[in-house]
């Protein structure tokens, strides 16, 4: 199986946001990153499938800034193959900006797979895999959260409001996923020594601005400060008393 | 007015209440018409006119009885074409979030995605999108034509504003979809989607083992159907709960009326995903525990002996 899994390079689940200079980007300073936690589930899914398939290649492309060179070590560390860097200093606002130049990447690759994070943690956009699978022509599944392949055709399982979507597809596909498809494997200390030669390439790409425009990035407004009604059990019927009096939410 | 098109949702051929919002929120834009893909008559589609829709228009295919991603892609896509609408407003729901993003990229535009909050300012469509789950707010300005938005469920409450909501049903032909819906596996009765619910009660590790979690599902109970129960990703991780059920950055973010936190510290990245809500209650042992923060109300007790206690008085006022 020929598997590619685009990924991002993303602040820390841990990272107190702070708006740069600008006004319109995140303040990197003292900022760690990591790989994009919904892409470990991508990655981690094109190996076992690779695995189980006893050949082939998981190939992973990033679009991201010379430091990305890092995040994509980590997926090989993980035992990707190989990786391809769209080095650019920004990334807009517009996902398909983002998504056109992925798919120009991916365009004739011959892949049967096409894996994404069904989101990135810091942009929250939900929309570059589908947008890619558009572009593309493939078909394309979002949020799977359980997968079953049996040579071209695949089943998968993905959450909506109340329930659970049981998905049929062909491949060659795009999927996108979610948390529960699978246990992302830590790397080896062997997995990081093959990583630092593994093939990375690099190659800048030019992004069109898109159309969406940040004018600003501000802190979300701040919550009034709560108060502690009391200690123990006997605190509820006060409790109850303000969601009903003061808040009216009961 | 600019003419606003408002993607309404269906489960089984009866409306989604995320619809209400979706021609609310799409009502602050201009003129709104309302769309749905179904295979039939849609259940509720007549209430539309009363949240603000001119007119309803139903894309019908023999194919549409259950989403069809494809189908409904080009569906909306070529409805969009063949209007001059200055927007195309989805829910940011599961189907929204799969849909809208493949109907921006046949249209060749950006999607803002998420947004709660937008507004026409002298032509310009301005929104904001919660990021870094919601540690921040993008301020963005969409210049797109059309502007494509999604709206995140649970944060335009639905306005009634009575108009036409003339009902129109159009045939429509598309190709078979390669992606099919085989099935809709039905979460156990009556549960609520923490994105949804008006009323959230989420459990962390202080419940200290998976069965405990019967002490927040039983206050759930107790608000009647109105409550979801969630939980943090410590316990999500430790496989207690379903992923489904997780609020934080790596879960769902949520904006209930009313969100109670039950044995949870609250770490930034739970924070991040219910700081929105508008009433926060926190029960924790630890009166230095961060949830006490952002809490609008606290109380600092052995959940064990508190939870059940206001599961009584909650019964009481519902009983």
């Amino acid at each position: 199986m020929k598997i590619a899994v685009c990924v991002k390079r993303v602040p820390d689940t841990e990272t107190r946001v702070r708006p740069a200079a600008d006004g319109r980007t995140l303040d990197e300073a003292g900022v760690k990153f990591i790989l994009n936690p919904y892409d470990e589930f991508a990655v981690e899914e094109a190996l076992q499938r690779k695995e189980k398939a006893g050949a082939g290649e998981v190939v992973v492309i990033c679009l991201g800034p010379a430091a990305a060179q890092e995040t994509i070590r980590t997926a090989l560390a993980m035992g990707v193959d190989r990786g391809i860097l769209l080095q650019t200093d920004r990334i807009p606002a517009d996902g398909f900006e983002t998504a056109k130049a992925l798919a120009a990447e991916l365009k004739d690759g011959g892949w049967d797979l096409i894996l994404f994070g069904k989101m990135a943690i810091d942009d929250y956009n939900h929309q570059v895999g589908p947008m890619v699978a558009e572009l593309l022509g493939l078909p394309c599944v979002t949020a799977v959260a359980h997968l079953e392949l049996d040579g071209g055709h695949g089943v998968a399982e993905r959450e909506i409001e109340g329930g659970i979507e049981v998905v049929e597809f062909p491949l060659p596909a795009v999927l996108t996923a979610d948390k529960g498809l699978n246990e992302p494997r830590y790397p080896a200390l062997k997995g990081i020594m093959a990583a630092k030669k593994k093939p990375l390439d690099v190659r800048p790409v030019q992004l069109g601005a898109g159309s969406i425009e940040v004018l600003a990035m501000t802190p979300p407004p701040t919550r009034k400060e709560g108060k502690i009604v009391g200690e123990g059990p006997g605190a509820v019927p006060e409790l109850v008393r303000l969601l009903r009096e003061e808040a009216k939410v009961l | 007015m600019s003419a606003i098109l408002a993607v309404c949702e269906h489960r089984d051929g009866t409306l989604r209440k995320v619809s209400h919002e979706v021609v609310t929120g799409a009502h602050r834009l201009g003129d709104v018409e309302a769309v749905l893909c179904a295979a039939g008559p849609v259940a509720g589609a007549d209430q539309l006119g009363r949240f603000g829709a001119h007119t309803v228009v139903t894309l019908t295919n023999a194919g549409f009885a259950r989403y069809a991603p494809e189908g409904y892609a080009q569906a909306i896509a070529e409805r969009a074409k063949a209007g001059s609408y200055r927007a195309i407003v989805f829910a940011a729901s599961a189907t929204g979030r799969d849909l809208a993003p493949r109907v921006a990229a046949k249209l060749g535009v950006g999607l803002a995605g998420d947004v709660t909050d937008v507004a026409a300012e002298g032509g310009v469509i301005l929104a904001t999108r919660p990021v870094y789950a919601g540690k921040a707010l993008l301020r963005v300005k969409v210049t797109a034509q059309p502007a494509v938005l999604s709206l995140r469920p649970n944060v335009f409450t639905p306005v009634e504003r009575p108009k036409a909501g003339a009902a129109e049903t159009v045939a429509v032909t598309v190709p078979a979809g390669r992606v099919t819906v085989r099935e809709i596996k039905a979460a156990e009765a009556g549960a609520l989607d923490v994105a949804e619910a008006t009323i959230v009660i989420s459990g962390g590790r202080g419940l200290k083992e998976p069965a405990n979690f019967k002490v927040v599902e039983e206050l759930a109970r107790a608000f009647g159907g109105r409550a979801a129960v969630g939980a943090s990703r410590a316990v999500v991780d430790a496989g207690w709960r379903s992923h489904a059920d997780q609020v934080g950055q790596t879960g769902k973010t949520v904006s209930p009326t009313l969100y109670i936190a039950v044995g949870i510290s609250g770490a930034i990245q739970h924070l991040a995903g219910m700081r929105t809500s508008k009433v926060i209650v926190a029960i924790n042992k630890d009166k230095d525990a961060p949830i006490f923060k952002v809490a609008d109300y606290g109380v600092v007790g052995d959940l064990f002996e508190v939870v059940p206690r206001l599961t009584e008085e909650i019964k009481k006022l519902h009983g």
